[in-house]
């Protein structure tokens, strides 16, 4: 058990996980604009999302004290996160359960692997949890002969179909309910072959296979949306009930939690519990929030291991600007109201971590070179940061990563040396009335041009250049 | 009044009508407008690009040449957003905080036309005259950064002719930018495509907005469509009246279309 980590940042470990993408985001993103279902099902999934949390959230009239609220304590619980973390630790083990400390995924993947094994149990069920995914928890119980469930419809929609997740909260939000259909259909062991594709019947057809392994499944691996350091108590928010089930039948649980998960005390809860589903479903409450403290003989399960996660997050702290990234509740109204994110989904982001979140979360969980295309991956229109319940300034970490990304680059490239021509004329007034000439007449000496050299022909893919004008503001100003 | 035109390196070069249509307005309100020779570029395309040090010197510059004037006005809610949250951090990374004050001081001086009039001068009638159909895209940078607010609505409404029609979805972004148009050029067309249906569907003849960015972003989309719908930037609007009409031509400074 070392507990010296958080002092030595290192990002998280290449060729584990899911955090990386295999193409940068401009390449993935145009596959993505190319398919049109995708583009239907994005587009009417984030505008319903966005209007029903709106609509809740201007019913309270201090949901911007809320907000302020929610940074704040997140602020104070990175300010001081070693000691949470001690904190938690000793609460957790003295309400008898067991605490492990994971610096990274390979880590914590051998833990729980370890963890399940000596059960004897060669099959776990899952709550829906960004951190297992974050370190591909299931491939690497797979390659030890363990077979993972998941049990949140959506996710289980995911893995049925063999696919990847494409939002936080709703995995299978790229899919609309014709293909679910099919998957099931294609996937699901005893699924009845006339299923329709009415909501309702895939539901059911969910719930008959999942009732299954709920009461056939000893072991269970959670997530963690909060931990209470002063109580051990940690909380899992879902909407199903599925979570209910993994939490409270299995003989043991084990729940893989970011660090950045812990909060101080029991009442900072009411402030996250109430920004959460306002912002995340637009729900006013959350309708099944479980809360558990270590193990409670004859209740629940026997055994509980919880398995704090580094994972790079040591090196996100360490960055005065960017640790904000770190304040997320993993809502996902960033995503829902990303302008980026409702025409590209998700995968294009490349990590399970997708959108606005993901395009500053990512790059500073592996260093930015590992993701050097997602801080560009936004026109900083600023959505994202007016909707985030905990206020973190998503365009001003995107401008923070972009600076670090073009301070790490050693050799010039063309951009570079564009900008920083570009500088030298606009620092030199007489050098850049001379630019704008010179500009003007190339332009007007050519054919009304559709097409700019690279890398500029981004531009006039889809938009034609505005007619240069007869004189520039400043020529007119100086004749006038 | 005694206002310093920060003219944008934007509507210098590319759309001067938006720039000489403010001093037209501002002198039609009874104000002097200089026009700091010195002046360039906020910087901004460089700070959102990532390149911080090179935005150091423009930075600097601006300061320097703003910083003798009480009032400087811009037609672009982006550039002005610069000056306010972006100046004083640049200077701040590049450890001169003499120069980051300086900043600060110059961003509080700094107003962004709408804001101007409404805030300042707290006039909404200018006297304009535009009978034309017009929509408004609240831009990204005037909506969120300087929460201009039902500002240029405001204006617009008390323009004479003029027959306002609301966007729809008129918050989403145009897919602009800066260099994110031309980074990620397929998502931004993409995002231009559904603004330009929004556009469409109003109706409008003209598409205005208080950043010539933006506008020249949804023009070009415009023109490529041969939609027969102009972008024109809000001063232009609020400048023209009845007697400069032909000045206040949309086609003279509009998008091919
Ligand atoms: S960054 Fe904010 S809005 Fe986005 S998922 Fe996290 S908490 Fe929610």
């Amino acid at each position: 058990m070392s507990r010296t980590f958080l002092g030595m940042p290192a990002t998280a470990p290449r060729g584990v996980g899911h955090l990386r993408g295999d193409e940068p985001f401009p390449a993935a993103a145009r596959r993505a604009l190319a398919d049109p279902q995708l583009r239907r099902n994005l587009g009417h999934a984030t505008t319903t999302i966005r209007a029903r949390s709106g609509a809740v959230i201007r019913e309270l009239p201090d949901w911007e004290q809320l907000r302020a609220a929610g940074s704040a304590i997140k602020a104070d619980v990175l300010a001081r996160l070693p000691e949470l973390l001690e904190q938690l630790e000793a609460a957790v083990t003295a309400a008898g359960g067991t605490v492990h400390w994971a610096a990274d995924a390979v880590e914590a993947n051998r833990i729980v692997t370890d963890l399940v094994a000596a059960t004897g149990s060669d099959r776990v069920m899952k709550v829906k949890s960004m951190a297992t995914q974050e370190i591909g928890l299931n491939e690497a119980l797979a390659a030890a002969g363990i077979t993972a469930v998941e049990t949140d419809l959506a996710e289980l929609i995911v893995q049925l179909g063999e696919d990847r997740p494409s939002h936080i909260l709703v995995p299978a939000i790229h899919r609309n309910r014709a293909e679910i259909r099919e998957i099931f259909l294609r996937a699901m062991p005893g699924v009845d072959p006339a299923l329709t594709d009415e909501p309702a019947a895939l539901a059911a057809a969910a719930r008959r296979y999942l009732r299954q392994t709920f009461l056939t499944t000893p072991v269970a691996v959670s997530g963690a949306n909060f931990a209470v350091a002063e109580t051990g108590t940690i909380a899992v928010v879902e909407s199903e009930g599925n979570g209910r089930m993994c939490l409270t039948l299995p003989e043991t649980l084990i729940t893989v939690m970011g660090v950045e998960k812990v909060v101080p005390t029991w009442r900072d809860l009411e402030v996250f519990l109430q920004l959460l589903p306002r912002a995340s479903t637009g729900e006013r409450m959350n309708p099944y929030t479980s809360m558990w403290t270590g193990v409670t003989p004859g209740d629940g399960p026997r055994a509980f291991h919880l398995v704090l996660l580094d994972n790079g997050r040591s090196a996100v702290l360490a960055d005065r600007v960017g640790r904000q990234a770190l304040h997320c509740i993993r809502c996902s109204a960033c995503l829902n109201v990303c302008p980026v994110y409702e025409r590209t989904g998700g995968h294009a982001y490349g990590s399970v971590y997708p959108g606005p979140i993901g395009a500053v979360l990512s790059p500073q969980l592996t260093g930015v070179e590992d993701n050097a295309s997602l801080p560009y991956a936004s026109s900083l229109c600023g959505a994202c940061y007016d909707a985030c319940p905990v206020k973190i300034n998503i365009p001003e970490l995107l401008v923070h990563l972009r600076a670090a990304h073009v301070a790490a680059r050693r050799r010039p490239t063309a951009e570079s040396v564009a900008m920083a021509a570009a500088a030298y004329a606009m620092d030199h007034p007489a050098w850049y009335a001379a630019v704008q000439r010179a500009a003007r007449l190339t332009r007007l000496a050519g054919r009304r041009g559709r097409g700019l050299p690279p890398p500029l022909s981004g531009w006039t893919i889809g938009r034609d250049l505005p007619e240069p004008p007869a004189q520039s503001f400043r020529d007119w100003w100086a004749r006038r | 009044m005694r206002v310093a035109l920060m003219v944008t390196c934007l509507a210098d070069t590319l759309f001067p009508a938006a720039a000489t249509a403010t001093v037209r307005l501002l002198e039609r309100l009874g104000h002097e407008v200089v026009f700091p020779a010195k002046q360039t570029c906020c910087g901004q395309m460089h700070v959102n690009t990532g390149y911080l040090a090179d935005a150091l010197p423009l930075v600097r510059r601006h300061v320097r040449t703003f910083d003798p004037y009480d009032v400087v006005v811009a037609p672009s809610g982006s550039c002005v957003g610069s000056v306010r949250h972006q100046h004083a951090m640049v200077a701040r990374r590049a450890g001169d905080e003499r120069l980051a004050s300086r900043a600060e001081s110059v961003a509080r001086r700094t107003h962004e036309l709408s804001e101007f009039l409404v805030d300042v001068l707290g006039v909404t009638d200018v006297g304009a005259y535009y009978p034309h159909r017009v929509t408004y895209h609240p831009t990204c940078h005037s909506l969120r950064m300087l929460r201009v607010g039902d500002r240029p609505l405001r204006l617009l409404r008390q323009v004479r002719g003029l027959d306002l029609v609301e966007l729809p979805q008129a918050e989403q972004c145009c897919g602009f930018g800066g260099t994110f148009a031309v980074k990620n050029a397929d998502t931004s067309t993409a995002m231009l495509a559904d603004k330009l249906r929004h556009v469409l569907a109003t109706g409008a003849e003209v598409c205005t907005a208080g950043d010539s960015s933006c506008l020249m972003h949804i023009g070009g989309g415009l023109s490529r469509l041969r939609a027969g719908v102009r972008t024109v930037h809000l001063a232009e609007i609020l400048a023209a009246t009845e007697e400069t009409g032909a000045a206040a031509d949309p086609t003279r400074t509009a998008a091919r279309a």
